[in-house]
């Protein structure tokens, strides 16, 4: 059913139902993501996709839209509240992008970027989080995860559907975790698809690192933003 | 294969949506979860173990390492802290001989704290095992201990005359009441509920809900949803199958009214959720009770097989070939976000209390994907006592905008800490002089996730939605408590509990807590109470749910209503270090290195040959 | 360490040669501005100097007091503008970074280290004395059967517990991140200022890595 709501005060033409990050981004209005993938089922666990709608601070991946929804994106308040839940995780976190394997194809720092995060306002915390490295083709550098839910949700052991990456712990003691014989047994397709739905460099690819120069990597080539409504065009 | 987890998986079918119950079993038969014993169960269930373990490592109460004989959980509360709490850990240490978190020893005990358990009227408390102790003090403390390790269990040591745990006396025996005031609405326990239900089913589904909502009923848990609305949306939503259930995971510290209303009206709430049950269709209702309480389990079971018994649960109730509606009860492991409805869904589902992302509500989808009916136990009872009495009756009670009475479990510096029912409507002053309140001084409304109330300016507010909208949880403190300290406490609750999905509330709760402790340390400035406001507003409206929603009104409250007190703890920036800055201890690890890593008998020859030093 | 005293006498505390009355007179007019580094690899002041000659086209706006060009300890006079490449990890960068502090009017923080602590609070993660255990006690390149010593004396400067952002130390005004920022990222922040324009990194340039 055709609907209309208002982004930003524009009037925008939409479907019902439709998910409030492709709508917004279908009419070239970027709301950072993190968790968010297309087509998937929403997670909402990063919140940097807040926006306002209907007077209601909300993470747009998880607004179905509805008939004369009124959106805020761009308001200096909203910039800020999204800059600062990407400021938070690099605090909480060690995000070393100088020495990281993902630097350059990762989404938390492309995100950074176009957030316009420079240095983040809470004070960086330096977790100890010990790597895992027991599974043959991937390991996990857990200061770098950000909890949010992608591998846990998306990969699975294609024989038996079980979950092979999971959190153990709850709020700031939760870890991720991998099993090694689940593990071992993904097929080099999937081990690349673990490690490519990570947003950050923590689900890491045994031997694959580096491979592209400074300059040609995948931000590099395109910007976070520029994915995020030029799929969209497509 | 180990038989005996064979039979457990075999008794619940293999279903996975059983999990809880399934590790609580495991649990009871190894004292903790063995990783070997996770290992088969997770075989048995077609899951990783890490899938188990994600489960399992969410609640509090489940162990993964051996533990004593006797495991002690302390209740750690602002209000027991108040009362004793150092005291009795101290001989709870000195006696046992295990420092808290650990186990002694000689295996025998394991101490731990634990966030409030429901007994804020008889602090301090802990539970050993499954039994509740009260009213601690050293000289108890010994008392129960010397006789553990004499060999007499905690049910022996706490219920001498070993009474049957099913009885009311059983309860009674181990914790007190304490109703204080009881009103019109709640603890009119008759014994007319069949005649009640039957006037309910021939008036039919809509009258019901019609009456609820003519009532102007709202939910009792906190959020004040209308339940008349509630209903009707579950009962219009489409499913196959639809649920009840009662929400018992009173964990919102300083509350303990369901508790009561458990052990003295456990038959108006079994009703309420029949008359739930008639009204959207539901066959299975569970009542999710959390595992502080467990020890009302047995009675609650009583009482359930007392209704089936009455032929108010069970298959054709009261005679209706299409009714048919049992109740299942449903122990929790010991986190505070299971109170929030979908986290709740979540765990009786067997997985992590993680709330979930809205929309679909609970209504639409909830329990295995089906509408599902989520209410208090409070709110439960008042729909029993409006059909019994008639939504005009419930009406003229109370305010305007607040209809009905509400229970208060009222704790802290007052004479007579309880249950008391109050009308909608009633002045903070009046709630304080009839606990008798001793020297008020600030309110703590609704727990650690309402708000703080200054007496003297705001003793006048009334209780009710559109001011003071208290979910239950009243906290008194005199002019001698710490209040900052308190609110340092309830940040870290807030930590501590957080689930962890959602980035501010996993983050942004550590860094108030921390700006805090640095506002108490004497090294915080006005800058930093500016960014715990900020920080505070980005926390609380970006959160996935009510927690996060609400976690950082322990600080922007008594900011507000106690300015005077953050500053003249804040300290004056003098140079250009900044005062959060401390050069001491930016110093001090290499001084302790050094000490650790030199060998005592060995002096630097620099010392030695150098002790001219020029200034 | 940085007070000339009876043993030894610090670069800035050295009698200068007086410059030509017209070229001071020209640079007192002129903004000023210094670059120091704390606890850093000297990448980012690399950096500085790779804005090239570019950097030519300010210089009749700007002079620079200190930069790895003139290695004084301490600038002489007040600074309107210093950069600061590096985090904090003992008592002497505490020390310069305080008196910079005094005597700049803006102080920016140039590259992860200054900006977070970068590579050297790596060491964050463990405990110091694990550290030094690992560099002076357990060594592999430790004098056999020697007896362990962690160096210690009053003109070593005391390394601190964990390495600090600059921003923890003293107020620091803007942030270039970056390992390091490229020259002309820098030199698009200090054109921006000497001009009278906004601190503003657009995402086209600016990076973390």
């Amino acid at each position: 059913m055709s609907i209309q709501i208002t982004i930003d005060g524009q009037p925008v033409v939409t479907e019902a139902g439709e998910n409030l990050v492709d709508v917004a981004a279908q009419n070239s209005v970027y709301i950072p993501t993190l968790c968010y993938l297309k087509g998937k089922p929403c997670l909402g666990t990063c919140r940097v996709c807040s926006v306002r709608v209907n007077g209601h601070i909300t993470a747009a991946c998880s607004v179905p839209v509805t008939e004369g929804m009124q959106v805020e994106v761009d308001t200096t308040e909203l910039a800020d509240m999204r800059k600062a839940l990407i400021e938070s995780l690099f605090s909480e976190g060690n995000h070393n992008c100088p020495s990281c394997e993902k630097s350059g194809r990762c989404e938390l720092q492309a995100t950074g970027y176009e957030v316009e995060m420079v240095v983040s306002r809470f004070p960086y915390r330096f977790p100890l989080r010990p790597r895992e490295v027991a599974a043959d083709h991937i390991w996990l550098e857990r200061d770098r995860c950000i909890f949010c839910q992608r591998c846990v949700e998306f990969i699975r052991d294609r024989q038996t559907d079980q979950k092979i990456f999971s959190i153990k712990g709850r709020g700031i003691t939760a870890q991720i975790e991998v099993n090694t014989e689940l593990a071992n047994r993904m097929p080099p397709e999937q081990v690349r698809e673990a490690a490519d739905i990570c947003p950050v460099g923590c689900i890491i690819e045994k031997g694959v690192g580096f491979n592209d120069p400074i300059g040609r990597r995948k931000f590099e080539l395109q910007s976070v933003r520029e994915r995020a409504l030029g799929e969209e065009e497509s | 294969m180990n038989n005996r987890i064979q039979a457990i998986i075999q008794r619940y079918q293999t279903d996975r949506t059983r999990l809880l119950d399934m590790l609580w079993e495991l649990h009871h038969l190894y004292g903790y979860l063995p990783d070997e014993a996770l290992s088969e169960l997770a075989d048995g269930l077609n899951m990783a173990v890490e899938d188990v373990r994600e489960t399992s490592s969410f609640y509090h109460y489940f162990h993964h390492r051996s533990t004593g004989s006797y495991t002690l959980y302390l209740s750690n509360t602002v209000i027991a802290r108040m009362q004793g709490y150092q005291e009795v850990l101290d001989a709870l240490e000195r006696e046992t001989g295990a420092t808290l978190g650990e186990m002694d020893p000689s295996g025998t005990f394991s101490l731990y704290d634990t966030p409030c358990i429901g007994l804020s009227d008889q602090e301090p408390a802990m539970l050993v095992d499954e039994v509740v102790f009260t009213r601690l003090t050293p000289e108890k403390v010994s008392s129960i201990i010397s006789q553990l390790k004499c060999g007499r269990s905690p049910e022996e040591i706490a219920n001498p005359r070993a009474l049957p745990k099913t009885d009311i006396a059983y309860v009674d025996q181990l914790v007190e009441t304490n109703i204080c005031k009881a009103g019109p609405v709640f603890f009119h326990n008759g014994n007319d509920f069949p005649e009640l239900l039957k006037n309910c089913l021939d008036a039919g589904p809509e009258a019901v809900i019609g009456a609820i909502t003519q009532a102007q009923l709202r939910g009792h848990g906190g959020a004040g949803f209308a339940t008349g609305l509630k209903w009707k949306l579950c009962r219009e939503a489409p499913g196959a199958t639809k649920y009840v259930i009662c929400n018992a995971d009173e964990g919102e510290p300083g509350t303990f009214k369901d508790r009561v209303l458990l052990t003295r009206s456990p038959q108006a709430v079994l009703m309420g959720m029949v008359l739930a049950a008639s009204v959207i269709g539901a066959r299975e209702g569970i009542i999710y009770l959390r595992q502080e309480y467990i020890y009302l389990k047995a009675y609650l079971e009583q009482q359930l097989q007392l209704f089936r018994e009455q032929r108010l649960l069970g298959n054709n109730i009261l005679g209706h070939a299409d009714f048919n509606f049992d109740i299942r009860i449903q122990m929790g492991a010991g986190a505070y976000i299971c109170g929030d409805e979908s986290a709740l869904i979540e765990s009786c589902e067997g997985k992590r209390g993680t709330p979930r992302v809205k929309p679909p509500y609970p209504v639409e989808q909830g329990y295995l994907g089906m509408p599902t009916c989520v209410n208090n136990v409070e709110t439960l009872v008042a729909v029993t006592r409006v059909m019994q009495e008639g939504a005009e009756w419930y009406q003229s009670l109370g305010t305007e905008d607040s209809r009905g009475c509400r229970l208060m479990s009222v704790s802290g510096d007052c004479q007579r800490p309880g249950v008391y029912e109050i009308e909608w409507g009633t002045t903070l002053n009046q709630l304080l002089t009839l606990v008798g309140a001793e020297d008020p001084w600030a309110v703590q409304i609704s727990g650690p996730s309402g708000e703080c109330v200054a007496v003297d300016k705001g003793g006048e507010r009334r209780f009710g939605y559109g001011d003071l909208s208290c979910n239950g949880s009243v906290m008194i403190f005199n002019r001698s408590r710490d209040l900052l300290g308190i609110v340092k406490h309830f940040m870290q609750f807030f930590v501590d509990e957080s689930c962890g999905i959602c980035t501010p509330c996993r983050s942004g709760n550590v860094d108030l807590r921390n700006k805090m402790e640095r506002i108490i340390a004497g090294r915080g400035c006005q800058q930093d109470l500016d960014e715990m406001v900020s920080w505070g507003q980005l926390v609380r409206s970006t959160s996935r749910c009510g927690l996060g929603g609400t976690s950082p009104n322990p600080i922007l409250t008594t900011l507000q209503q106690f300015p005077e007190l953050y500053q003249a703890k804040l300290t004056e920036q003098s140079g250009v270090l900044l005062p959060s800055f401390d050069l001491e201890a930016a110093l001090q690890g290499n001084e302790r290195a050094r000490i650790e890593l030199t060998h005592h008998d060995y002096i630097p020859r620099e010392l030695i040959q150098d002790p001219e030093t020029e200034k | 360490m940085s007070k000339s005293g009876k043993n030894q006498t610090c670069s800035h505390d050295l009698p200068a040669t007086q410059l030509n009355p017209a070229l001071q007179a020209a640079r007192d007019n002129k903004i000023k501005v210094a670059m120091i580094g704390l606890c850093g690899c000297w990448g980012c002041t690399l950096s500085m100097l790779d804005m090239d000659e570019a950097l030519l086209g300010l210089l009749d706006k700007v002079t620079i007091l200190r930069s790895s060009l003139t290695d004084i300890k301490r600038i002489r006079e007040r600074c309107a503008i210093g950069f600061v490449e590096g985090g904090i990890a003992n008592e002497e960068n505490i020390e310069t970074l305080k008196e910079f502090r005094e005597n700049c009017d803006i102080l920016i923080s140039v590259g992860a280290c200054a900006v977070w602590g970068g590579v050297p609070a790596m060491r964050n993660e463990v405990e110091l004395s694990d550290c030094l255990r690992e560099a002076y006690v357990d060594s592999v390149t430790a004098v056999p059967d020697a007896i362990p010593t962690i160096p210690y004396h009053e003109d070593i400067p005391r390394i601190t517990t964990r390495v600090y952002p600059c921003h923890e130390v003293v107020k620091m005004d803007y942030f270039i991140p970056g390992c390091p920022p490229d020259g002309a990222t820098i030199l698009k922040v200090l054109d921006d200022l000497i001009n009278g324009r906004e601190f503003d990194l657009p995402a086209s340039i600016n990076r973390y890595d």
